[in-house]
C-alpha cells in the first residue's frame, strides 16, 4: 500500500498530511494517558507495535502474480483503538521510508492515513459492533483484522485515483485500475492476516485476559465463556 | 476443540502455498527470459502512474544500495518485531506458571 516517494503531486500530499495530523496528535494524547494510567498494558502495546513490524515486513506472493504485504494494524486497533494505532503505524512507515525506500517522506501523510487510520477505524468499528452482537470473538477478530487490511489497500487506490484520474473515465476508471493492482492482490493476504491476528488474540486471552478486560476489549463474561471449555 | 483455530490457520497457509505453486508454474511457463514475475504491487502501481507521463518530484533521501542490503533491513524489521512479541509472551507465560 505504500505510495512511493514523490508519487503524490501537490496539493494531494499536503492534504493527506493535514488530514492525518489530528489523528496522530490525538493518538499521542491517548498514548500519554495510557502510559500514565495503564502501565500494566504497556507490554501489550509493544506487542501490537511489534506485530505491525513483523507483518509489514513480510512480502507475500498473491494470486495476481505480484507481491504485497499485510499491515498488522488490526491487533493494535482492536486493543487500543484507531488513534494510538495511527501512531504505531507512523513509526513503522518512517522506518520503511528511511531505511528501505518503501513509501516516502512526502507520501507519509497519505500512507499513514490508509494504513494507520482508515484500516484501523474499520477494524475497531467491526470489532466493537461484533462484540455487542455476541458473535464468536475469534470470528469478529478475524473479520476486523482482514477487512482492515483490505480497506487499507482500497484507501490507497482511492488516494491514487484522486491524484491521478484517468483521462478517459476520470476517477472511477483510475480507481478500478489501482484497485485491481492493490485490492485484488490483497484478498488472500487479508485472509491470512485475519487468521494470524485471531490466533494471537487467542494467546493473549490465554495468558493475560485481565488486561483485555481492563482495556474494555472483552467483558469478564466473554472471557469466562472462551476459557471455560479449555480449562 | 482445543486447537481448532490453529488447524484453520495451518490449512489456510497450505492452501495459500498451493495456489502460489500452481500460479507460479503457469506464470513461469508463458513469460520470456528477461521478465520477472512476483514484483511488488507498489511498483506495479508506480508503473501505471509513470506510463501516464508523470515524473516523481521527489526521490528517496536514501535507498538501499542493493537487494541484499534491502533484505537486511526487512529482516531486521521482522527480527525486532519478533523478539518483542516473543519476550512478552514468554514473560506472561512464565509469570502464569509461577503463580
Amino acid at each position: 500500500m505504500h505510495i512511493m516517494e514523490g508519487f503524490l503531486p501537490g496539493p494531494w500530499w499536503q492534504i493527506w498530511f493535514l488530514i492525518s495530523a489530528p489523528f496522530i496528535i490525538y493518538g499521542l494524547y491517548q498514548l500519554k494517558i495510557l502510559v500514565n494510567e495503564r502501565r500494566e498494558a504497556l507490554p501489550l502495546l509493544a506487542v501490537a507495535g511489534a506485530f505491525m513490524f513483523v507483518l509489514s515486513s513480510l512480502k507475500l506472493p498473491s494470486v495476481t502474480g505480484s507481491c504485497s504485504h499485510p499491515t498488522g494494524t488490526g491487533l493494535g486497533a482492536i486493543l487500543f483503538g484507531p488513534f494510538i494505532t495511527s501512531v504505531l503505524a507512523l513509526i513503522v512507515l518512517i522506518y520503511q521510508a528511511l531505511f528501505l525506500a518503501h513509501g516516502g517522506l512526502t507520501t507519509l501523510g497519505a500512507n499513514v492515513f490508509s494504513m494507520g487510520i482508515a484500516g484501523p477505524i474499520v477494524a475497531w468499528a467491526i470489532y466493537r459492533a461484533g462484540a455487542k452482537t455476541g458473535i464468536n470473538t475469534f470470528v469478529t477478530v478475524f473479520l476486523a483484522a482482514a477487512l482492515a487490511d483490505l480497506f487499507t489497500y482500497v484507501m490507497t487506490s482511492v488516494q491514487l485515483a484522486l491524484a491521478f484520474p484517468a483521462e478517459a473515465g476520470g476517477f472511477t476508471t483510475s480507481l478500478v485500475a489501482f484497485g485491481t493492482v492493490f485490492a485484488f492482490t490483497q484478498v488472500p493476504l487479508a485472509i491470512i492476516e485475519g487468521l494470524v491476528i485471531a490466533l494471537v488474540f487467542k494467546y493473549i486471552i490465554a495468558v493475560r485476559p485481565d488486561l483485555l478486560v481492563g482495556l474494555n476489549v472483552l467483558t469478564e463474561r466473554t472471557v469466562e465463556r472462551i476459557r471455560g471449555p479449555a480449562a | 476443540m482445543k486447537y481448532g483455530l490453529e488447524l484453520v490457520v495451518v490449512a489456510a497457509l497450505i492452501i495459500f502455498a498451493a495456489i502460489f505453486l500452481v500460479q507460479n508454474a503457469a506464470i513461469q511457463a508463458d513469460q520470456g527470459e528477461d521478465e520477472e514475475a512476483w514484483g511488488g504491487a507498489d511498483g506495479v502501481a508506480a508503473e501505471i502512474i509513470e506510463d501516464s507521463g508523470y515524473e516523481p518530484w521527489f526521490d528517496p533521501i536514501w535507498e538501499p544500495p542493493s537487494g541484499e542490503i534491502e533484505s537486511l533491513f526487512f529482516s531486521l524489521q521482522a527480527a525486532i518485531g519478533a523478539i518483542v512479541i516473543g519476550y512478552f509472551f514468554g514473560y506472561y507465560r512464565g509469570r502464569k506458571t509461577v503463580e
